[in-house]
């Protein structure tokens, strides 16, 4: 989350904005964040900050599989590697270990 | 501080002992390449494979009643932009004398899609280039705290020497009793204690590196903190991430801490001698591996009795054959 808040008040700075009111992020189901540890974080990290007053959004990205048998993708419906539709084990993971700061909102 | 679980603040790791930030290291970006460029600026790799939208209708709590904008305009003021309420995206208080303030500081949204780790991922394929270099094979060796990373390691020293030449960077919280575990092995270790930060990044292994004499070494293994969540966001370039796991410690890790099981290219169970005592699921743990990871390598070892360590030590001396690492034959010169 230091990184995060870092990353923030280093691109609002430079958009030549003093205040940052929203900061989005997305996090892949396998990226190893935990959504909740990263709000607690946040709220520990944030006074004395440029984004002191900020909302933080988490948006949480589902690990995607390519089936290769079935030519198409898809989401862990619970835990596994095995496409529901034919039971293949996949050996692609197409998202899911994202961990980006997306946009923020400032001003 | 760690992304993942918000231990710790950055500043306290020490290497031998030595403040880190102290220890240079010509493998930091900037640092030390001769007439090299210090800054190299932003480096994007990252993909766009998501579609994302921005709310545009999103509430902000206590703000859009307007409550808080109850100050009386009866005069000729200018805002000053350092004060400490919040203005909403549209004024919702009228004015009564219509009279414009001339905001410059209209809310606006910046797009960054910038991975959080890039520093992390970049000084990573650094380290990597590296050790490519002196034909190196580096392992991540991540568990649980107890699930037996220094035994095994002590144990792979002794079997791998002399022909292989083993180095160790070993990351814990305190202490460096591993440290001194590993090096009545007589193998180059340095540790790296890392205060209260629960995993090791890529920078503190650039800056241990110098400490092992990196170029004299076959295989350098870097024994992480113990823990299984945040090691698996952080590449350190290693070749290899080998994850143990103790049949003590149960069937279902795999299970419980998906992201580093997945991300694993060999998997240890240890302690293989209590199986029977602990009434270890042998298929259970392998069913369970197999659902988050369906490629890496399973090898069950006991460092106590020895069993499956030549199976370990075979695994690995492959692993440096298939990375284009020749093992020399014995005695050879290097």
């Amino acid at each position: 989350m230091q990184s995060i808040l870092a990353m923030a008040e280093q691109q609002a700075q430079g958009a030549g904005a003093a205040h940052i009111h929203e900061i989005r992020v997305r996090i892949g189901q396998l990226s190893g964040v935990v959504a909740d540890s990263l709000r607690y974080a946040f709220e520990v990290l944030r006074p004395g900050t440029a984004a002191a007053d900020a909302r933080l959004l988490i948006e949480e990205i589902p690990a995607t599989c390519w089936c290769d048998s079935c030519r198409q993708e898809f989401t862990w419906p619970e835990l596994g590697w095995d496409c529901p539709r034919c039971g293949s084990p996949s050996r692609e993971l197409r998202r899911g270990r994202e961990l980006e700061l997306a946009s923020l909102e400032v001003s | 501080m760690c992304q993942e679980c918000g231990c710790g603040r950055p500043g306290p790791t020490r290497i031998d002992g030595k403040p880190a930030a102290e220890i240079p290291s010509p493998l930091l970006e900037g640092g030390g390449i001769p007439g090299g460029v210090t800054d190299p600026g932003p480096r994007h790799t990252h993909e766009h494979t998501h579609e994302h939208t921005h709310p545009q209708d999103h509430t902000h709590e206590g703000i859009a009643d307007g409550q808080r904008h109850s100050h009386p305009h009866g005069h000729e003021h200018t805002h000053s932009h350092d004060h400490p309420h919040e203005h909403p995206h549209e004024h919702l208080h009228a004015h009564a004398d219509g009279h414009d303030h001339g905001h410059t500081h209209e809310r606006r949204t910046v797009d960054v899609h910038q991975a959080v780790l890039a520093a992390n991922d970049r000084q990573a394929e650094r380290n990597r280039g590296y050790f490519c270099a002196l034909n190196l094979l580096v392992l991540n060796v991540v568990s649980a705290p107890g699930s037996g990373k220094t035994t095994l390691l002590q144990k792979t020293i002794e079997r791998l020497a002399p022909r292989v030449r083993v180095g160790v960077i070993v990351g814990d919280l305190e202490t460096d009793a591993d440290a001194q575990r590993l090096r009545t092995t007589g193998a180059p270790v340095v540790q790296i204690t890392t205060g209260t930060l629960c995993h090791l990044d890529a920078e503190m292994i650039a800056r241990a590196l110098p400490g092992v004499n990196a170029k004299d070494l076959d295989l350098l293994a870097l024994e992480n903190v113990g823990n299984l969540v945040c090691p698996a966001a952080f590449d350190l370039g290693e070749h290899l991430r080998v994850i143990l796991s103790s049949v003590t410690e149960g069937e279902d890790k795999p299970l419980k801490y998906p992201p580093l099981f997945q991300s694993a290219h060999a998997i240890v169970v240890t302690k293989i001698d209590l199986a029977a005592a602990v009434d270890f699921q042998r298929d259970t743990l392998r069913r369970n591996l197999r659902r988050v990871n369906p490629s890496a390598e399973i090898i069950e070892v006991s460092s106590r009795t020895g069993e499956g360590l030549d199976a370990w030590c075979e695994f690995l001396l492959r692993q440096r054959g298939a990375a284009g690492h020749p093992v020399r034959a014995p005695g050879s010169p290097r």
